[in-house]
């Protein structure tokens, strides 16, 4: 009976009320445009806000307003509109404020496309606006996983009062498949949150909101707060799926939709002899490097595939740290690696001719 | 003996920062003092901007938000929209509200969001050292202006309040002045409407106030004051440019126009 139809992008939203999240604010853009057309309609049932800004720079200061108030709350845009967003999630990491971004990614630079693509992987994980800071990064590779991932995206923005970005891409969004809502959403555990500007009735003390911090020696300290929470999540959040790995020698790394691809190209592999693997990870920050240490001493080469011109490859580098050869295919600008294109290089990689 | 002048409750306590003579601090205590008669102190959320005024949070004596420059009006929308029955407000200068957030308050007020708006118009931006403001008169000599400003290549000084009055969920916009000790009063009177037409839920409500920066100005306090009334108000005219309609009809909210 839980077993529905549903595309990606209203996924999101389905998983984000599941996960007890009743206010959206954004502003249109392909091809996430579902899932403002679906929460506009289901936030006001049930007892929710649904806003459509002015701007970017006004959604995501409305979610800082938002999440100040307490609220679990969440923005979605894809590519030129997150980074119209970039100055107002560097006030709400200093501010130390929870809350869920979407990015639907498209391809850029500039106004690019509405194609699928990868090219915002840098600005999603390396910080992506002013200042030294991280956002936690879930990137799902199913529907299915879709609604997992928006009560773990809030989950994980109230346990360390840090933004959460679920990235996708316009095929993720666009693509119908079954779930199984049984078992999801509905416990709503949110913390209490007493740092909350609700105005100060029944406390003593004023709650301030802020990332104000004037002085230097102070503000190294907030800084270094920032840091040791960052070590926590590096330590406990790193999430990835195995697929074949355990006696793969040769190991495709790739997120999101280019995972399906890849998991299609292990098939492939395997059948014809080649020992195939993948890593996908699942949260692009924190980076899954244990995936990687566990089997850097077994395999011969990795094969990391995306949509853009190779960016989570340098994160591959740094885990593998020259142990072993790291290749990479990619195409940018809103194209999809085929399945017979990444073959092609595994073969390539692993020494087996092309040929017959 | 009975007090008859003390602290507002809505504030602090903590000493301004502001430099001797910035009117910054009387628009603070008539705040506070608006807060304080209308019993709202502990259902109030106060935004405050970039500017001079960043430090805000630390004397009004009630939640307080730090915002991005000109981004007020869209983080108090965030906050009111999850507590519809806080009071929210805003405290923004002209290069926050009029430059870096202007499309932020314009579509508050379009959206008629129940926020109340203190619009601070000192003519220059005062914080960052001068630099000419879309206040700024013509001919003013700022550290971006050298030469005071010139109407052909920077334009004219943008009237907020005028423009806000033609937007329809703005139902209430006044220009006060805080010159003279009648200014001062005059002020009061429009900052506590403006709160009150929050509190009766009926859309937008901002009170811009002419205000001096003897700093920047080049002037002593008393100039300064004599500078706003001579140059400022001619070109910025006070008064009320919006008021509800209910208002008329039941009497609400009447008293001296400002
Ligand atoms: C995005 C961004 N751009 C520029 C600044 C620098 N800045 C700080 S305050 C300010 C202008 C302040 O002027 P105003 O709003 O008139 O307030 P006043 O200081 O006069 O009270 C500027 C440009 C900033 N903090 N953020
Ligand atoms: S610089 Fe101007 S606006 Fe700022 S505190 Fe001094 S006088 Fe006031």
């Amino acid at each position: 009976m839980a077993r529905v139809l549903m595309k990606g992008n209203e996924a999101f939203g389905e998983g984000a009320i599941r996960a007890g999240c009743r206010y959206f604010f954004g502003y249109p853009i392909t091809p996430q445009s579902e899932l403002p057309h679906f929460l506009a309609k289901r936030l006001p049932e049930i007892g929710g806000v649904y806003l459509q800004a002015e701007s970017e720079v006004s959604a995501i200061n409305m979610v800082y307003g938002a999440a100040a108030a307490g609220a679990r709350v969440m923005t979605s845009s894809s590519s030129p509109g997150i980074s119209l967003m970039q100055e107002g999630i560097s006030y709400i990491v200093g501010a130390q404020l929870p809350c869920v971004i979407i990015n639907v990614m498209r391809g850029g630079p500039g106004l690019g496309n509405i194609a699928p693509a990868q090219g915002d992987y840098f600005q999603a994980t390396k910080g992506g606006g002013h200042g030294d800071y991280k956002l936690i990064v879930l990137a799902p590779a199913s529907v299915q996983e879709i609604i997992t991932h928006m009560q773990l995206a809030f989950d994980l923005a109230d346990k360390y009062r840090n933004p959460v970005m679920v990235v996708g891409d316009g095929i993720l969004g666009q693509m119908m498949e079954p779930v199984d809502l049984e078992g999801t959403g509905g416990e709503m555990a949110e913390p209490s949150k007493p740092w909350a500007t609700t105005g100060m009735r029944g406390r003593k003390e004023r709650n301030i909101v802020n990332s104000l911090c004037i002085v230097p020696e102070e503000n190294e300290k907030n800084n270094l707060q920032l840091a040791a929470k960052y070590g926590e999540i590096q330590r406990s959040e790193q999430r990835w799926e195995e697929y074949g790995l355990d006696d793969a020698e040769w190991v495709l790394v790739a997120f999101g939709t280019v995972a399906r691809v890849a998991k299609g190209v292990v098939d492939k592999a395997r059948k014809e002899g080649i020992a195939a693997g993948l890593i996908r990870p699942i949260t692009l920050w924190p980076f899954p490097e244990k995936a990687f240490n566990k089997v850097i001493d077994q395999v011969k080469g990795f094969l990391t595939v995306e949509m853009s011109l190779g960016q989570m490859v340098e994160d591959v580098r740094l885990c593998v740290q020259g142990r072993q050869p790291v290749r990479f295919l990619g195409r940018p600008g809103g194209m999809v690696p085929s399945v017979r294109e990444v073959y092609e290089e595994l073969k390539k990689m692993a020494g087996v001719k092309t040929c017959g | 003996m009975a007090k008859i002048f003390q602290r507002p409750a809505a504030l602090t306590g903590k000493a301004f920062h502001y430099c001797p003579g910035c009117t910054h601090g009387i628009v603070h205590r008539i705040i506070a003092q608006c807060i304080d008669e209308l019993g709202i102190r502990e259902d109030t959320i106060g935004v405050c901007p970039v500017g001079c005024s960043v430090f805000a949070y630390e004397y009004f004596n009630c939640d307080m938000i730090e915002a991005a420059h000109g981004r007020a009006p869209a983080v108090a929308t965030g906050v009111k929209r999850v507590l519809p029955d806080r009071v929210v407000f805003t405290y923004q200068g002209d290069g926050d509200l009029a430059a870096i957030g202007t499309a932020e308050v314009v579509h508050a007020a379009a959206r008629g969001e129940k926020i109340t708006t203190i619009f601070i118009n000192n003519a220059v931006f005062g914080m960052t050292g001068g630099q000419m403001a879309p206040t700024t008169l013509v001919g003013q000599k700022t550290t971006t202006t050298p030469k005071g400003r010139d109407r052909e290549t920077t334009g004219s000084p943008l009237r907020v309040a005028e423009l806000l009055s033609t937007v329809e969920g703005a139902v209430y916009v006044a220009r006060v002045s805080v010159h003279n000790p009648a200014s001062v009063i005059r002020a009061k009177k429009a900052i506590k409407k403006a709160f009150e037409v929050q509190l009766q839920g009926l859309g937008f409500a901002i009170v811009e106030v002419l205000s001096t920066c003897p700093t920047n100005w080049g002037l002593s306090p008393v100039e300064a004051l004599e500078w706003l009334e001579k140059n400022m108000v001619p070109i910025f005219p006070l008064g009320e440019f919006r008021k509800p309609a209910e208002w008329d009809k039941n009497g609400t909210g009447e008293g001296a126009s400002c």
